[in-house]
């Protein structure tokens, strides 16, 4: 795979390769922050110094579907011992839903200096390279989260999506081709996250979130890119975009790419995703 | 008297005497060391392996098998090909652990929800899905040697 930097990406900065990330594990700027599905995988083995973010315990309100307020995104922050300026860097597995969905919601709390590391966890394992069981500490700081959760910019919450529907809005459904014709009410699998409909948004093109990546888990360059998303599937650019999954965790997958790797001007990701508009009252679907 | 396998339901008790979150992830990571104990023989079955062993439901690509022992009851073999598939090889061990050579009709009692009995409620979503499909899959073939 060409370097990052030769792939043709509108921001290829987002991106760090394997070697980088072994290049800067003592760099006091940079942390390294690992968030699976797999609970296990961080305790089995991480990258040497790297912090644990679970999705489940660390970003999600206990009590709300929704996502952690400030001032516990802060606490978070501060646990990990990170700055506003520190460059955080996300890993993990299943070809980086988890990372990438941490660094969104790091992102929606103005935290944009982050990066994701290519080919996840499980290139990193495939190389060979160093993991350990030692859990880092690192000095509490007091984090200031640069901004209050920004829900508008690159969310999308119910109501957005349905007048994004109404305007005829581009959509990208990237689950897969069962889901979204609706032969399948959820992801193979995850049956408890399925939904009492089957079918799509409206106006939804299926583009599964996997046609980005390449067989080692790192992201196909920008020419692959914008033949699937532009040529193929004639998706512009220019005008506003919102991706949506399951629970928004594959979509964030795609929104990553669709904003930083092709350079959508307008790209939001519908978190309540299919478990949220497949069971709503008045919202329409199709098949 | 409970209607379920003596040895699971010991192990279930010992599991909710961990109250602490990185104690439970660390015996569990223990008990997935030891999954080469329970991974499937080659006289059993090798690979491609037929579709009908998968357990539908789970991303770690599991797949179980049952061999019958002397006095009736089952030996369960497993095997998982995801290598990342950690809580997929912990629940693979625990199982036979408690499962293999009980009671038919026992095994047959046991309910998919133990899981989170073993890894805790704040499991990930979708994850404990996978893992409930691996002792559906046991149960299952516990109720077809039954003839259920």
């Amino acid at each position: 795979m060409a370097d990052i930097n030769e792939r043709g990406y509108t921001s290829p900065d987002v991106l760090v390769s394997t070697e980088w990330v072994a290049e800067n594990l003592n760099n006091e700027n940079v942390r390294i922050v690992e968030s699976n599905e797999d609970p296990l995988l961080y305790p089995s083995g991480h990258i040497p110094g790297a912090v644990e973010v679970d999705w489940t315990n660390d970003l999600n309100d206990p009590i709300v579907r929704d996502y952690i307020g400030k001032d516990a995104f802060e606490a978070l922050a501060s646990r990990i011992g990170i700055t506003p300026e520190t460059t955080v860097v996300f890993y993990g597995d299943k070809g980086n839903w988890w990372a990438t969905y941490a660094f969104w919601v790091f992102n929606l709390f103005g935290h944009t200096n982050t990066k994701v590391m290519d080919g996840g966890r499980t290139k990193w394992v495939a190389e060979g390279r160093d993991l350990t069981r030692d859990v880092p500490t690192y000095s509490e700081t007091e984090y200031k989260a640069p901004q209050d959760r920004d829900d508008k910019s690159i969310r999308a919450l119910r109501e957005d999506v349905l007048k994004h529907v109404q305007g005829k809005g581009q959509l990208v459904d990237v689950r897969s081709p069962a889901e979204y014709s609706g032969e399948k009410l959820h992801m193979e699998g995850y049956p408890q996250e399925g939904a009492l409909r089957g079918g799509h948004i409206p106006g939804a093109k299926n583009i599964p979130w996997s046609r980005a990546a390449n067989e080692d888990g790192t992201f196909k360059n920008a020419e692959e890119l914008k033949a699937i998303y532009e040529d193929e599937q004639g998706l512009d650019p220019n005008k506003p975009t919102v991706s949506y999954c399951r629970i928004g965790e594959r979509s964030s997958h795609s929104w990553f790419v669709l904003n930083y790797l092709l350079g959508f001007d307008n790209v939001r990701n519908y978190d309540g995703s299919w478990t949220e508009w497949g069971n709503s009252v008045g919202v329409p679907i199709e098949k | 008297m409970s209607n379920i396998p003596t040895k699971l339901e010991e192990t279930r008790e010992d599991f909710s005497f961990i109250t602490n979150r990185m104690e439970r992830q660390e015996y569990l990571i223990q008990l997935a060391d030891g999954f080469n104990e329970v991974k499937v023989p080659e006289r059993i079955a090798s690979q491609p392996y037929d579709e009908s062993h998968r357990v539908p439901s789970c991303e770690s690509e599991a797949f179980v098998w049952a061999e019958e022992n002397e006095d009736g009851t089952l030996k369960y073999w497993f095997d998982v090909l995801n290598p990342q598939g950690l809580s997929a090889m912990a629940i693979a061990v625990i199982l036979d652990d408690a499962l293999s050579g009980a009671p038919l009709d026992q095994v047959a009692n046991v309910q998919a929800d133990i899981v989170f009995d073993f890894f805790g409620k704040n499991i990930a979503m979708g994850k404990g899905q996978g893992l409930m499909g691996i002792v559906n899959m046991v149960v299952a073939e516990a109720k077809r040697r039954q003839g259920k």
